[in-house]
């Protein structure tokens, strides 16, 4: 949860704005030294939600005043607090983001069906929050219903964003585009979404002239070319567009020349040849694109094409080419042109090569994400990249503190010179691929590498790690990760004590994730009113039992604790442990398959 | 530094990786162990060895991808340069990547176990990645006594949601494979038509677009380059010889010449042999390849011809 919640949640009605010398007893008490209006306008303009909570605990007058100045909430388990609580508590909301589903469920380790509706909060939201204007689902679970009810229900809503939501179709969106007539945004990304066609865009009335944000990269279904042409002249305010992959260069270009305007650019797929006038005439119109920032899509491309980019990539600051399989000379060709470049994602074909680029040219960057461009189980071996890549980036890249890089080798010599060159990393995600590999050269395991990372990185707030880790890896995490927040585990540690360092560390502790780890029941118990002060736990694949489970739901009635139960399971055993507190008890749209215990 | 206890976690002591000295370990039967452990046996791994316990079947599958690895690389003549590994080259790196180490449970959702540790031991070889095509020299094994025989879908038991990428990504990866040196610039993005190529014994499955070849004898040629070890026979050869497809002799001709024979899952979910329809028809109903030990195959044979009959 992003705001403090008293156990018992207050209810205090909107004080009297002009306090007359004979009103209650309010000016008796020691009461804040502005009126009402006043502090309410001071707090409207604070937007961090860590401020709002800090402000809320002051006294009751704060507490009030800030309630009712909140536009904003962000609730990161759906299931911590629920619609009634929240709208109690906050009747003037605008704008909600609601995260739903553990995060471990992307990658398919939480079966189907297993929760995180919006409909009961869309239901309370109809009633309460009638001016709602935002809202942005994250692993939620949303249907076609909830989508006409959204989209009929808020006469002024502007902003939907759904991220790896599923339970819907593009049926459910043509609600939205037909009835919203206030529309900025629509951000659909990597749902699993019933795509059955792309109607829905020829659903935005003519008059329709909002949109300022249009982000279809995910849907795979065609939709009108020529309404989305009309749509894009009309808009004069659009900053973001993402197509498909189905959108051809020539359409493409037919776009970026009524929107030159454009602050972010998602393409299609490029793998069409072009004749040296469409060639040139593309270069002419992303030459024309003063204002792009981001570039992303990248579909299929060819080494011809990219070139054409070129002019355009001078302003670029995110270059997200995660779905292009770049081989390293035709990224080191295009990074020469993006010296602004903050943040960038990339598929490991680029190789170390394709990283010593990113090295020379981005001294700016903050932010790198290295994929894999196959799946390492499935296709043939590619050489992906290695501790030399990561090594090269870190030597030319001294304003690097967040990356996410997936490689089939790593050392902890390596990894230590890295944290030396960037020591500020905040996000420091690690993914040596097969479980528990060992430093490749010394043959030991990743220990110290950890160990160098959350020494060195003191402001570390997320780690992910991997290849073979001993407790020691967790010893060192418990004692010096002081500002983590997040951290992901797999295939790692030696026994009960590992995690149990983490739990007795790690002050600022607030999601832990883990998963096949030699962590049983003495382990979940050993601080188990830390989780309280955390936001969940998951633990799958581990020793943990179902006696261990029911003990800390006994000793901890605030928290949530839930087992997911697999047929074929014993019932001894509590394969998939979802843990977290919550004020709205325990869940009562559960399946039969997740038990609270 | 001996090597520390997480080895034991998934069962996987030390002393029964065939490279290791065991001199760090007390050991129970050192290399009798591995000799045991490769036995061959069909079936998800695991599933019926003894000593499951202490995780020695997840070992078998192991020791047996990397024999199978080992025998198959020793085919490869570098020639298309695809067969790299990267990483330092020692097979043990690759035993990891093979996927199949992992306890069947992995495979129900998020059960223990899960990987094997790599030991990679061959680190005669100072830069860890190799390129062009060099293929690090086999070392001796008793692994590679025996050639596996893994029934294709059952050896892959891979680890759910391991690496971890979204699912959205991954279903990308899975149709846009990255681009190979005998890419053609011509294929627009319209339809292509992906399908996964499995050979018995092969640590990893391949993806062909079946959409870039016009017969028979194209996929053939890029299959063999792919495999190198297998032929089609003389199926290629003859294309499609009548509308009835290939009559029995030449079936037989078929299988009696080749080791290897090219098979396909169809639509209904039949294996067939590929050859006996017309090349259209075949691309369209073709979901999944498969290169089968002619041994294997001998029993689609008349299926395949009945299923002809039937057609016609």
């Amino acid at each position: 949860m992003d705001f403090s919640l008293p156990t018992e949640p207050m209810n205090h009605k909107r004080k009297n704005p002009d306090p007359s010398p004979d009103s209650d007893e309010s000016t008796t008490q020691l009461s804040s030294p502005f009126p009402d209006e006043v502090l309410e306008r001071v707090l409207s303009l604070l937007n961090s939600r860590k401020d709002r909570n800090s402000v809320s605990l002051v006294c009751k007058d704060w507490y009030d005043a800030e309630r009712w100045s909140r536009t904003h909430v962000f609730i990161g388990n759906c299931y911590s607090v629920s619609p009634e609580i929240l709208t109690r508590r906050f009747p003037n909301i605008r704008s909600v983001t609601l995260k739903g589903k553990p995060r471990f469920s992307d990658f398919d380790l939480v079966p189907p069906k297993w929760g995180a509706y919006v409909h009961s909060w869309l239901l309370v939201f109809a009633t309460k929050y009638h001016f709602l204007e935002e809202l942005r689902l994250k692993r939620m679970t949303v249907s076609d219903e909830n989508l006409k009810l959204l989209a009929l229900s808020f006469p002024n809503f502007k902003a939907l964003s759904l991220l790896s939501c599923d339970g819907f179709s593009t049926d459910g969106l043509a609600s939205i585009t037909t009835h919203c007539k206030n529309l900025t945004e629509l951000d659909i990304q990597e749902n699993d979404i019933d795509d059955k066609s792309g109607k829905w865009l020829s659903c935005f009335p003519e008059n329709f002239m909002s949109l300022e944000v249009l982000n279809f990269a995910n849907l795979n279904s065609d939709v009108n070319f020529e309404a989305l042409e009309r749509l894009v002249s009309r808009c004069k305010s659009l900053k973001v567009l993402k197509v498909n992959e189905n959108m051809t260069l020539e359409q493409l270009h037919r776009l970026l020349v009524l929107a030159p305007h454009l602050r972010e650019l998602g393409t299609g797929s490029l793998l069409q040849e072009l004749t040296p006038r469409q060639h040139s005439e593309l270069k002419s119109a992303f030459n024309n694109c003063k204002n792009l920032n981001m570039l992303s899509g990248f579909y299929e491309v060819t080494s011809i094409f990219l070139p054409v980019l070129y002019p355009a990539c001078t302003s670029l600051t995110f270059l997200n080419l995660s779905y292009a399989a770049l081989r390293s000379d035709e990224l080191s060709n295009l990074l020469v042109h993006c010296p602004l470049l903050q943040r960038l994602w990339v598929l490991d074909s680029v190789e170390d090569e394709g990283l010593e680029a990113v090295g020379s040219n981005c001294p700016l960057l903050e932010e790198l994400r290295v994929f894999p461009a196959s799946d390492p189980f499935e296709d043939e071996i590619l050489h992906g990249v290695t501790e030399a890549g990561f090594l090269a980036v870190s030597y030319g890249c001294k304003k690097l503190h967040y990356v996410l890089y997936f490689c089939r080798q790593m050392t902890n010599a390596a990894v230590a010179t890295i944290v030396q060159n960037c020591p500020d990393f905040t996000h420091f995600r690690l993914c040596i691929m097969n479980p528990r590999q060992p430093d490749y050269q010394t043959n030991e395991p990743m220990d110290e590498a950890f160990g160098a990372v959350v020494k060195t990185c003191t402001k570390l707030r997320r780690l992910a790690v991997s290849g073979l880790l001993t407790d020691l890896t967790f010893e060192y995490i418990g004692k010096y990760a002081n500002n983590l927040e997040t951290l992901s585990v797999a295939f790692a540690g030696s026994s009960d004590r590992g995690m149990e360092c983490v739990l007795k560390g790690c002050p600022k502790l607030r999601k832990l994730e883990i998963r096949d780890c030699p962590f049983g029941n003495a382990a979940l118990l050993s601080s188990f009113r830390k989780y309280e002060s955390m936001r969940s736990l998951w633990m799958s694949g581990c020793k943990v039992t179902m006696d261990g489970c029911r003990l800390l739901a006994q000793e901890m009635p605030r928290l949530n604790v839930e087992v997911i139960r697999e047929c074929g399971n014993d019932g001894f055993q509590a394969d998939k442990l979802y843990v977290y507190r919550s004020v709205a008890g325990p869940r009562k749209d559960a399946p039969s398959f997740v038990l609270t215990l | 530094m001996s090597v520390p206890l997480e080895h034991d976690y998934i069962g996987l002591s030390s002393e029964a990786v065939p490279s290791m000295e065991g001199s760090e370990r007390s050991s129970s039967g050192g290399l009798n162990l591995n000799l045991k452990a490769t036995e061959l046996r069909l079936g998800l791994p695991g599933s019926e060895s003894p000593g499951r316990d202490n995780g020695v079947g997840v070992l078998k599958s192991l020791l047996v991808v990397s024999g199978a690895k080992r025998g198959f690389s020793d085919a490869i003549d570098g020639g298309s340069g695809k067969w790299v590994f990267s990483g330092n080259g020692g097979s043990e790196a690759e035993l990891g990547k093979g996927g199949n180490l992992f306890s069947p449970r992995s495979v129900n959702g998020g059960g223990k176990g899960g990987g094997c540790e790599c030991n990679n031991q061959n680190t005669g070889l100072g830069s860890p990645v190799l390129k062009d095509g060099v293929v690090p020299p086999p070392s001796p094994k008793p692994l590679q006594e025996k050639k596996p025989q893994l029934s294709a879908p059952a050896a892959k038991a891979q680890v759910v949601g391991w690496p971890p990428i979204r699912s959205f990504r991954k279903n990308s990866m899975a149709t846009h494979s990255p681009k190979n040196d005998d890419d053609a610039e011509g294929k627009s993005g319209s339809g292509c038509l992906y399908v996964k190529v499995s050979m018995d014994g092969a640590p990893y499955l391949r993806k062909v677009d079946l959409k870039t070849y016009g017969s028979y004898m194209e996929l053939s040629s890029a299959l063999e380059k792919m495999f190198s070890c297998f032929t089609i026979g003389q199926c290629s050869s003859h294309g499609v010889p009548s509308r009835d497809g290939l009559n029995e002799s030449r079936l037989m001709d078929l299988l009696s010449g080749s080791e290897y024979v090219l098979t396909y899952e169809d639509k209904d979910g039949d294996w067939m042999l590929v050859g006996d329809v017309p090349w259209e028809m075949f691309t369209e109903s073709c979901k999944r390849l498969r290169i089968m030990k002619s041994s294997e195959a001998i029993g689609l044979a008349p299926r395949a011809m009945e299923k002809c009959k039937n057609r016609n």
